[in-house]
């Protein structure tokens, strides 16, 4: 049967970020889902051949803004790993804090959004609130909200005092209480129960066959973490749990992200009672290299990789990015199938899409030969109604 | 128990207290200590290396000669406000100070020498 496609966007004006998703349907049911992206390439790995080591410290921060800080932790370990630089052990302490911090807001946030989406919006703003917390930690710490530029190759550039340690630890014992609650939350309000069970399965060989990331894999019961299985940083110093659930579906993923704030909130106060004392620093040359690495590291939203080729200049040859929502987007292609349209939203939203969030789908009716294209708020708009409108689980 | 309303509580506990959000241009949040804002340049301690120059990430930041001297001017438009410079200087002639409200409506407010 011919399928009429409207060459809309991804360039428009009502657009936060230019990506687009084909979705193709019958009656209610998704049959297919093509997904285009590219269209926010800003060549930040050209850009990056042509700066200095210490200008690029801040400009891999700009390559995500929720997770900026795993970006220039990767940088600048990579770039250590080519010097043969040990960066100390103070140094690496204050780096997995802000690493574990970030984590925590970005968790956070991603409750947020994922309550949104499913039409709660109470948690949304609750949740929001008390991401507060966290970030005003990391605004006392590195002098920023977002980008904080307390990365450096060969260990941090700030060192920490006893009154913010004490405002951590407060801030930690403050976000435990919450976190408890809002497991409590997601483990028995119905209004999450009945939008996330069941909806986005990925079976654990899916997830392996399509090189699923993060809290996406965990959320399918596979025990992968770069934070336990090569751990940098000063991750192997620290006691953690990697999180897994075995339902397989959204609900599994609330329930894996909540549990890892948790598990965040725990590793803030054991390094705040375990800091050495020492460096947090060592002088680095500027001119790197010649020599080849590559570094990953656990971002919030799964395996992010840096690789590194430096011909022994002050600029690097190549500078190679993956992020984690590169990987994440081919099993949202798979687990979308077979899906309802009400549950686009929240499919698509469960892997915490980092660049581009669903702002544009275009949906054709197989049956009538018709097309129309929705924003992503109308979209939110159907999927509450559609539910709404009818118990259909 | 699996119910709706879990977060009722939360709500009800919620009435009493104040707003979370402040209304911004009439009431201002402090900024925390070590908060990277506007530059402050204190030529008197300049000696014209050209650090800051090299090291900013996004050229706002370059050096120009005025009086037979070389000195930088920064163009704060540009910053990303990374500290960069202010570390990178070896006089100590750059700082970062707490000033966040950097609207103007003539370009050359923003530039600070």
């Amino acid at each position: 049967m011919a399928e009429v496609r409207i060459p809309i966007g991804p360039q428009h004006p009502a657009l936060k970020e230019p990506e687009r998703f084909m979705i193709t349907v019958e009656g209610e049911t998704v049959v297919d889902a093509d997904i285009k992206i590219g269209h926010i390439h800003r060549g930040i790995e050209k850009l990056a051949e042509t700066k200095t080591y210490v200008q690029n410290q801040y400009l891999t921060e700009r390559i995500c803004g929720i997770c900026s800080f795993t970006h220039t932790t990767n940088f600048c370990q990579v770039t250590e790993y080519v010097l043969g630089t040990d960066p100390p052990p103070r140094g690496l302490y204050l780096r997995t804090l802000v690493n574990e911090l970030e984590r925590i807001h970005s968790h956070l946030l991603w409750l947020g959004v994922a309550g949104h989406e499913m039409g709660f919006d109470t948690l949304f703003m609750y949740s929001w609130d008390d991401r507060e917390i966290v970030q005003d930690i990391l605004e006392h710490l590195t002098g920023n909200r977002v980008n904080y530029a307390y990365n450096c190759v060969g260990g941090v550039r700030r060192d920490i005092t006893d009154a913010q340690k004490q405002m951590i630890i407060r801030g930690m014992d403050a976000l435990l209480e919450r976190m408890d609650y809002y497991v409590k939350v997601a483990l028995n309000e119905k209004t999450i129960l009945k939008r996330t069970q069941g909806v986005g399965i990925l079976t654990t060989e899916d997830a392996k066959r399509l090189c699923a990331v993060g809290p996406r894999l965990r959320a399918s019961n596979v025990k992968v973490d770069v934070r336990k299985d090569d751990p940098y940083a000063a991750y192997g110093e620290l006691p953690f749990e990697v999180i897994t659930s075995d339902t397989l579906d959204v609900h599994a993923q609330v329930v894996v992200r909540a549990l890892e704030t948790v598990e965040s909130i725990k590793m803030c106060k054991y390094m705040m009672q375990n800091l050495p004392a020492g460096e947090i620093r060592v002088k680095v040359p500027k001119k790197v290299g010649p020599g080849e690495a590559t570094s990953h590291t656990e971002a919030p939203r799964g395996e992010d990789i840096h690789h590194l080729r430096a011909n022994g200049t002050d600029k690097p040859e190549r500078l190679k990015v993956r992020a984690p929502t590169l990987a994440n987007i081919l099993n949202v292609q798979h687990t979308l199938k077979g899906a309802n349209i009400a549950d686009i939203p929240l499919v698509v939203a469960g892997i915490d899409p980092c660049m581009g969030c669903m702002d544009r789908v275009l949906i054709i009716d197989k049956d009538r030969e018709t097309s129309k294209v929705w924003e992503k708020e109308e979209l939110r708009k159907y999927s509450i109604e559609w539910y709404e409108g009818e118990p259909h689980r | 128990m699996k119910t709706t309303g879990v977060m009722i509580p939360t709500l009800l506990g919620r009435i009493s207290k104040k707003p979370v959000t402040v209304l911004y241009p009439f009431e201002k949040l402090e900024v925390p200590p070590g908060f990277r804002g506007k530059i402050k340049f204190h030529l008197d301690k300049c000696i014209g290396c050209g650090m800051c120059a090299k090291d900013c990430v996004s050229a706002a930041c370059i050096m120009i000669e005025k009086d037979d001297k070389k000195r930088p001017i920064f163009d704060m438009d540009k910053c990303t406000f990374c500290g960069q410079c202010e570390e990178s200087c070896p006089k100590d002639a750059i700082e970062m100070t707490e000033e966040y409200e950097l609207a103007h409506l003539n370009r050359g407010e923003v530039i600070v020498e």
